[in-house]
């Protein structure tokens, strides 16, 4: 039997029969071969997952739609930003991210009240900042009425930011919980998740051993409502039994927490 | 012998030899995180001078991490073979670089030289070699272990086949498995990364292996890469477990940030060999490493990352290991920043490992923060084919799900095979014809392999 030219081509591709086997999980199986080589579909929908999550990490905060979303919930605002001035800077030097600049330091210390907050929260790019950008406000719009009892500090929206950023924010705020919204290092399947780092008697120098997180909070992933909810319940056991971290976690009558983030730190 | 250097007008002194060799490394960002790297690249290559005048014994009387202070120290000093050290003995580290490239290093000597050979003389020499002298001495180094099957012969290449799914889904891990070995995929073993910490969970991953291995008779060995405290405890309670994993690192605090050291290191090879499920051999164990560890345990003790990293192959030479790999790129871009030291380390760490007797895999990989993408990985994975890479990882589209990082794919093997003309573990190999998935020349076969439907059965029935 004769095939065309066009038909040939065609078949260039050897598909695999297995295919079904995809609905066990979102690994990427069953992607069919030309020759020993991916089919270009299978490397352009590889790419594009690389190129949303590349972006992720490396377009910046848009500060202002951010600022502005928030003021719509009334939330006081104040912005800062780390030592590390750039993307390339804060990436290459996490010690930086961790620590506040000179004069957003200053600036806030200035404006801060002496009386101290139960809760300071700061919102942070982290690795993500469309995690930031999309989830941020609508997450705080649903943590606020959970976090009524408590006096918070006004909330600071932090560019180039690692999470213990929020320690220093919070020491200074003499707030006696941090919560840090934070964009979480993207993969490939989801590049939008943020995460929630709680530290008890926040200060300069806190390790991670010492906070309390919760992973994955995107639509897809854990939903933004039961995301607050577990925030909020966290933040209550934190305040009252005067501690986070490892001795927090174990505790029984917390919720079940979301997936931990062990390989990271944003 | 003073550690200075003149050029020109300007004087470089360097305080010690941990101070020499950090400043000797190719720039890499995790150097500049921890202070130690050169402030400037003449400085650097100051360095490199300096220590190409180095005598290698040098290495042998100055302790970079004291005797007293690290387990891992100890460890070397007191199993530095002194006979194999002899033909090198009288070496600066600039002329054990020319002996290496010469043809007096062959294959046979090289062998024989590796007990003699310390980490620090490695990492040493290394700071001195091109990428292009890393590929071609460790292409001459030649490291075969077994334990179902035969790995690093030359002309070969292995793949770990990396089944993981975000919540240990055995149907999930099953079909990964199962698209592996359909690929050609598995020899070096099929080795999990568990989401799970709890004991039940982890004996039913190893059992869903063993299963399969047993029931489609396929010439590998399984592995869980759970602690190795866990590994201990599944033996003792008679969990069928081949292989025993720990990722280990140079410096004894930084194991100990593990919750390892080397007593429980040998009571796991002890453990593990009791169990005699080895067919062909009893290398049993499986070890990972990667540069940046230490300084991120905060246990590097002013030692740049790349002599930690070769100090962890000394830990895992004590234990006679059927596979060692480094993570190269999984770390982050706060320690190899982006594509170009990502490859360089990569070239490194398979170098530094195979010269001291090792059989060394790579997980050529990066994360998206990294400043790297699939075209670095085609270039790193294509050289350490080239350098004679005994294994390299298998992940199903090069996407892990799991652990969120960009690995090698099995197509990326298959490539590699094409490209080199290598081949599989034999016992494997064979395998893979019998059962219809490959054909005669080793190429995967364009017809429906024989085991495929009892292979899709197995997937769809496997369960917890």
């Amino acid at each position: 039997m004769k095939t065309s030219p066009a038909e040939t081509a065609a078949n260039a591709i050897i598909d695999d029969s297995w295919i079904e086997l995809r609905r066990h999980t979102a690994a990427r199986l069953a992607l069919g071969r030309s020759g020993a080589s991916l089919p270009t579909r299978a490397v352009l929908a590889f790419d594009l997952a690389h190129a949303q999550a590349r972006d992720a990490v490396h377009l910046p905060l848009d500060v202002d739609a951010l600022t502005a979303a928030l003021s719509a919930q009334d939330w006081p605002l104040l912005v800062v930003r780390s030592r590390a001035s750039e993307r390339s800077a804060y990436l290459a030097r996490p010690d930086w991210g961790r620590r506040l600049a000179a004069e957003s330091a200053t600036r806030l210390s200035e404006a801060v009240g002496s009386n101290g907050a139960d809760i300071a929260i700061v919102v942070g790019d982290g690795l993500s900042s469309t995690a930031v950008q999309a989830h941020a406000a609508p997450l705080l719009r649903a943590l606020r009425p959970l976090l009524s009892g408590f006096s918070l500090a006004p909330i600071v929206i932090a560019r180039q930011a690692r999470v213990a950023l929020a320690d220093e924010v919070a020491e200074l705020f003499g707030a006696r919980l941090a919560i840090c919204i934070i964009g979480e290092r993207p993969g490939l399947s989801a590049a939008d998740s943020l995460g929630a780092y709680l530290t008890y008697a926040p200060k300069v120098g806190r390790n991670d051993g010492e906070r309390n997180c919760i992973s994955n909070i995107r639509p897809a992933g854990l939903a933004l409502e039961d995301a607050a909810q577990q925030i909020a319940a966290l933040a209550r056991a934190a305040l009252s039994k005067q501690l986070s971290g490892i001795a927090l976690r174990f505790d029984p009558n917390l919720p079940a927490p979301a997936v931990v983030a062990m390989t990271q730190d944003p | 012998m003073r550690l200075q250097h003149a050029v020109g007008a300007r004087s470089y002194v360097f305080r010690d030899l941990r101070e020499l060799l950090a400043k000797a490394s190719p720039a890499r960002s995790g150097d500049a995180l921890a202070g130690l790297a050169a402030s400037s690249d003449e400085e650097r290559i100051a360095a490199k001078l300096v220590l190409a005048d180095l005598p290698l014994t040098r290495f042998l009387d100055e302790a970079l991490i004291p005797y007293e202070d690290d387990e891992v120290t100890r460890l070397i000093v007191d199993t530095h073979d002194a006979q194999a050290y002899a033909p090198v003995r009288s070496l600066t580290v600039g002329a054990f670089r020319d002996w290496l490239m010469s043809d007096l290093a062959s294959t046979d000597v090289l062998t024989a030289l590796a007990p003699g050979i310390t980490p620090e003389m490695a990492a040493a020499v290394s700071k001195l070699m091109r990428n292009q002298d890393l590929i071609l001495a460790a292409r001459k180094c030649s490291v075969v272990t077994r334990f179902r099957n035969t790995l690093g012969l030359r002309g070969r290449l292995a793949v770990r086949l990396q089944p993981n799914h975000p919540t240990d889904d055995p149907k999930g891990i099953a079909a990964s498995i199962l698209d592996g070995l359909m690929y050609g995929a598995g020899d070096a073993c099929i080795g999990i990364n568990p989401v799970t910490d709890e004991p039940a969970k982890l004996a039913a991953l190893w059992r869903l292996l063993d299963e399969l291995i047993r029931r489609f008779e396929i010439p590998t060995q399984s592995c869980v890469l759970a602690h190795v405290t866990r590994q201990i405890d599944a033996i003792n309670n008679g969990v069928p477990l081949d292989l025993v994993f720990q990722s280990i690192a140079g410096t004894e605090a930084t194991n100990r940030s593990f919750g390892i050291d080397l007593r429980l290191l040998r009571e796991a090879q002890a453990a593990a060999q009791s169990l005699k499920r080895g067919t062909v051999g009893s290398n049993v164990m499986y070890f990972e490493t990667g540069q940046g560890s230490a300084l991120s345990a905060d246990a590097h003790h002013g030692v740049d990352q790349q002599t930690c990293e070769a100090r962890a192959y000394a830990v895992a030479r004590a234990f006679q290991p059927l596979l060692v790999n480094t993570v190269v790129g999984f770390i982050g871009p706060e320690y190899l920043f982006d594509g170009r030291q990502i490859i360089r380390a990569g070239l490194e760490d398979h170098f530094c490992g195979k010269l001291l007797g090792l059989p060394m895999g790579v997980d050529v990989c990066y994360t998206n923060h990294a400043e790297a993408d699939q075209n670095d990985m085609d270039t790193l994975l294509t050289l350490l084919g080239s350098a004679g890479v005994n294994y390299v990882m298998g992940v199903p589209g090069a996407d892990d799900i799991m652990l969120s990082y960009q690995s090698t794919s099995f197509h990326d093997a298959l490539y590699l095979r094409e490209l080199l003309g290598l081949q599989r573990a034999p016992e494997f190999a064979a395998w893979l014809h019998r059962v219809g998935i490959t054909d005669d020349a080793g190429r995967l076969a364009t017809t429906r392999a024989a085991a495929l439907p009892q292979l899709t059965a197995f997937a769809e029935g496997a369960s917890i």
